[in-house]
């Protein structure tokens, strides 16, 4: 593997291909728990840890699964890690596994993670495999605490509140409060918020891609830019 | 291979990574498992505490428990477990889980101390699906409303102010919310009924079991 690939593998993961925002996969928990920074890190890191243990377990098995039982093997392969990542959470991380409740479990259905256990880990050696995973989870992270951020400064009016959750007692103080007094916004705390939120964010990223895309075609014609986000 | 050969390969294989997958989460929980029960001993003990101090009682409070039987007026349909407080052998309070159920979307869990006195050491709503906003000001953390029931009793104030300040009576509603904290001060004054009508059957019941406890030892 060369170093261009794992550049690729890292650019597709953080943007190009990202899960949540040029995948669309795995909206279901994406939207319902980004009502703060740290329940979207939270969840994010979940499912992080998921995609790279995932990936790593189905490429080194990648030879001996016969493509006719690969998917029921890469579910219960993915369901047996999610549980136990569940548990784990459950012992050492209490407090957010109580906030996160139902949406630990639903890692299993996160399609992303399939997708990627299908789509690279089956085909890819492991050292690959696993940065894929490593960098889709990175990205899908990324969204879940850019969309927590949104919501949580225009719902609450705080940035990083409940830190202590994830940090210990110390981070108690790590709580930013914007404006005192702030009257909350209930639009962006409820789960359209979470829609229009999530539709800004794809938006905005487009934008970017068409202006990069612009200003890349203009001195080298349109040799080899990428294909926009959109396809 | 003939198809049937590729059939039971396939089987086994599949056989294979159930097992090993079983075996991950098999281990995993019986790593867990100790911790995890602590976790949720110490979560139940840190909400029993809000509403009991450390120096109102020097008991093992998840020790003392009482099973009572399912009550309308706790809102319970189950058996439910209460816990008993006591000070130098001397019961001093009681926390009774309730659940009021006229909240504005579902069931409001709450926990509800009440001092051998009759008045009320306090109220923590445990879960809820209100209106984030709105009717989840009854959480301690978002709001200091629900304070406002420590000291009060079947007497203070009287009966027909048991209510919120909407439909006559003396507790506050939020801007915007009404059905739930009148959901919730209604839970919490049916409770103290409850605590008026059984108290002393309570306290004999408790004492008969201690008794029991320390004759076995």
């Amino acid at each position: 593997m060369s170093e261009r690939n794992y550049n690729e593998i890292t650019k597709n993961g953080l943007w190009n291909n990202n899960v949540a925002l040029v995948q669309l996969l795995g909206l279901c928990p994406l939207l319902a728990v980004t009502g703060t920074v740290i329940n979207g890190l939270g969840l994010g890191l979940a499912t992080l840890l998921t995609l790279v243990v995932s990936n790593g377990i189905v490429s080194i098995i990648r030879h001996w699964v016969r493509p006719e039982i690969r998917v029921p093997v890469f579910v219960l392969i993915i369901a047996s890690v999610v549980t136990a990542i569940e548990l784990a959470m459950n012992a050492w991380l209490y407090d957010l596994y109580i906030v996160l409740g139902i949406f630990i479990p639903l890692i299993v259905t996160n399609c992303g993670i399939l997708a990627r256990a299908e789509a690279y880990a089956s085909k890819n050696a492991l050292l690959p495999s696993l940065t894929d995973g490593f960098m889709m989870g990175v990205g899908f992270t990324l969204v879940l605490v850019t969309l927590g951020a949104i919501r949580e400064v225009l719902g609450y009016g705080t940035l990083l509140s409940n830190a202590h959750l994830m940090f210990g007692e110390a981070a108690h103080s790590w709580t930013l409060v914007l404006a005192d007094d702030y009257p909350g916004f209930l639009l962006a705390i409820l789960p359209p918020g979470a829609f229009l939120g999530m539709g800004l964010i794809i938006a905005l990223k487009n934008v970017i891609d068409k202006h990069m895309q612009k200003t890349s075609s203009t001195p080298i014609a349109a040799s080899e830019t990428t294909a926009p986000a959109s396809v | 291979m003939s198809i049937k050969h590729q059939i039971i390969a396939s089987g086994l294989i599949l056989g294979m990574f159930a097992i090993i997958g079983t075996a991950l989460v098999g281990i995993t929980q019986q790593t867990t498992a100790e911790q995890i029960s602590e976790n949720e001993r110490q979560a139940l003990l840190r909400k029993l505490n809000q509403i009991l101090p450390h120096d109102k009682y020097d008991n093992d409070l998840l020790q003392s428990t009482l099973t009572i039987a399912a009550d309308d007026r706790l809102g319970q349909q189950e058996a439910a477990t209460i816990y008993i407080a006591s000070k130098q052998q001397q019961i001093s309070a009681m926390i009774f889980p309730v659940i009021a159920p006229k909240g504005y979307s579902g069931p409001i869990k709450m926990l509800v101390g009440i001092n051998i006195d009759g008045s009320l050491a306090g109220v923590r709503v445990v879960s809820h699906k209100e209106t984030p906003g709105l009717g989840d000001a009854v959480e301690i953390e978002r709001n200091d409303w629900i304070l406002g029931f420590n000291h009060k009793s079947l007497e203070n104030p009287k009966q027909k102010n048991w209510k919120v300040k909407r439909d006559g009576g003396e507790f506050d509603q939020f801007t915007g919310a009404t059905i739930t904290p009148r959901a919730v001060v209604q839970a919490v004054h049916l409770c103290l009924v409850y605590f008026n009508r059984h108290k002393a059957e309570l306290v004999a019941q408790y004492q008969q079991q201690s008794v029991s406890h320390v004759e076995r030892k």
